[in-house]
């Protein structure tokens, strides 16, 4: 945010939502959106880094607070998995994976906790750069991406628990019937399944933390008006801060249900 | 002119394509959460002990079905700070 620059509203909130993107070879579709990949990496590292470290120190005795945190989230963890997935030892895979997405996903989201003007006016002039989203699942492509792994699991572990002749048989067979005449029924009612369940996977985790860093930047619009503007705008802004924080963490929660749900139902015979 | 004339078409109609987007998601998801929890208060006093376990599941399911319409705000956030409907304006 340049001294001398001439602001109206438009220009502010495109000033905040403009990735730091670098191209990856002839740019266009292969441009990389560095913040979030770096963001994602070091809060990845962060968190499954500080988990390992407790568990690493961890005693069969009595626990001190930073292992029972860690037993808490993991016992949490470990009863959603429970009531879902019923197919075999959850131990192997399932668990682990839906622990890394839960403290993952909610890392990057709590990420939105940070000022918007503050981290920018640091960023701008510490580490001089002039375009950097601060939360990675504000970026469409970090949630597809876990949404797109977890898709990939699926089809994975589907394979695994049918074998792939069971599997293509299971999509043109599976809801209504295996006559043949019922075959292209059958294939469209999957296709679409799996169509829409990394998409409403990823999108709802992108549309929750989008909208939520534009209302926050509408409300700090609104401070921009004068006296009374920046009155309301606290107001208001705290009310939405305080909403966000129980999205940040419900959506995580969500986000790691749904995994746990669609791996767990890969795994089912029909 | 013309352009002026273009462009204050296309905003005015995005602007009212926002407004429904938003309005109309906005219902369906306050009617659909506010059937749900209509039923959920029914069940906690029918039966208080499964309040604690039914609480989790009705946040899950606050989750799902606020999905389509977040989705819908952020395209309408789209719409409004970077509408690609502006493109077809010659330059």
């Amino acid at each position: 945010m340049a001294a001398g620059k001439e602001f109206n509203a438009t220009d502010y909130i495109q000033h905040h939502l403009t990735f730091l993107t670098k191209p990856v070879g002839e740019g266009g579709f292969w441009a990389l959106n560095v913040d979030s990949v770096a963001t994602a990496v070091v809060l990845g590292i962060l968190g499954l880094g500080v988990l390992w470290w407790i568990v690493r120190g961890a005693t069969a005795g009595v626990p001190n607070r930073r292992q029972a945190f860690v037993e808490i989230a993991f016992e949490f963890v470990d009863e959603q998995v429970k009531g879902v997935f019923h197919h075999g030892d959850r131990n192997r895979f399932v668990a682990p994976a839906a622990l890394t997405v839960f403290v993952w996903v909610l890392l990057m989201n709590a990420m939105d906790f940070l000022p918007v003007d503050v981290m920018a006016w640091v960023l701008e002039n510490v580490f001089h750069v002039h375009a950097f989203r601060l939360v990675p699942t504000a970026d469409v492509n970090t949630t597809f991406a876990l949404a797109l792994a977890v898709w990939l699991l699926m089809i994975w572990f589907s394979i695994a628990a049918k074998g792939l002749g069971g599997w293509i048989h299971e999509l043109f067979c599976a809801p209504f019937g295996s006559n043949p005449l019922l075959w292209p029924a059958n294939l469209l009612f999957n296709l679409i399944e799996y169509v829409s369940k990394p998409l409403s996977h990823a999108l709802r985790l992108f549309g929750n933390m989008y909208a939520g860093e534009i209302i926050f930047l509408l409300l700090w619009l609104l401070a921009a008006t004068g006296i009374f503007g920046s009155i309301i705008a606290v107001v208001l802004g705290l009310g939405w801060a305080i909403f966000h924080i129980l999205i940040v963490v419900l959506q995580a929660y969500i986000f790691m249900m749904l995994t746990i749900v669609y791996i767990s139902m890969a795994h089912e015979h029909h | 002119m013309e352009k002026l004339q273009m462009l204050a078409m296309i905003q005015a109609y995005t602007g009212i394509g926002i407004g429904l987007m938003i309005g109309v998601g906005a219902a369906g998801a306050c009617i659909g959460v506010g059937i749900m929890c209509s039923r959920f208060l029914e069940a906690a006093a029918r039966q208080p002990e499964l309040t604690n376990s039914l609480q989790a599941k009705v946040f899950l399911l606050l989750g799902l079905i606020d999905a389509s319409f977040i989705i819908g705000v952020g395209l309408a956030m789209m719409f409004a700070f970077a509408n690609p409907l502006l493109a077809v304006i010659p330059k």
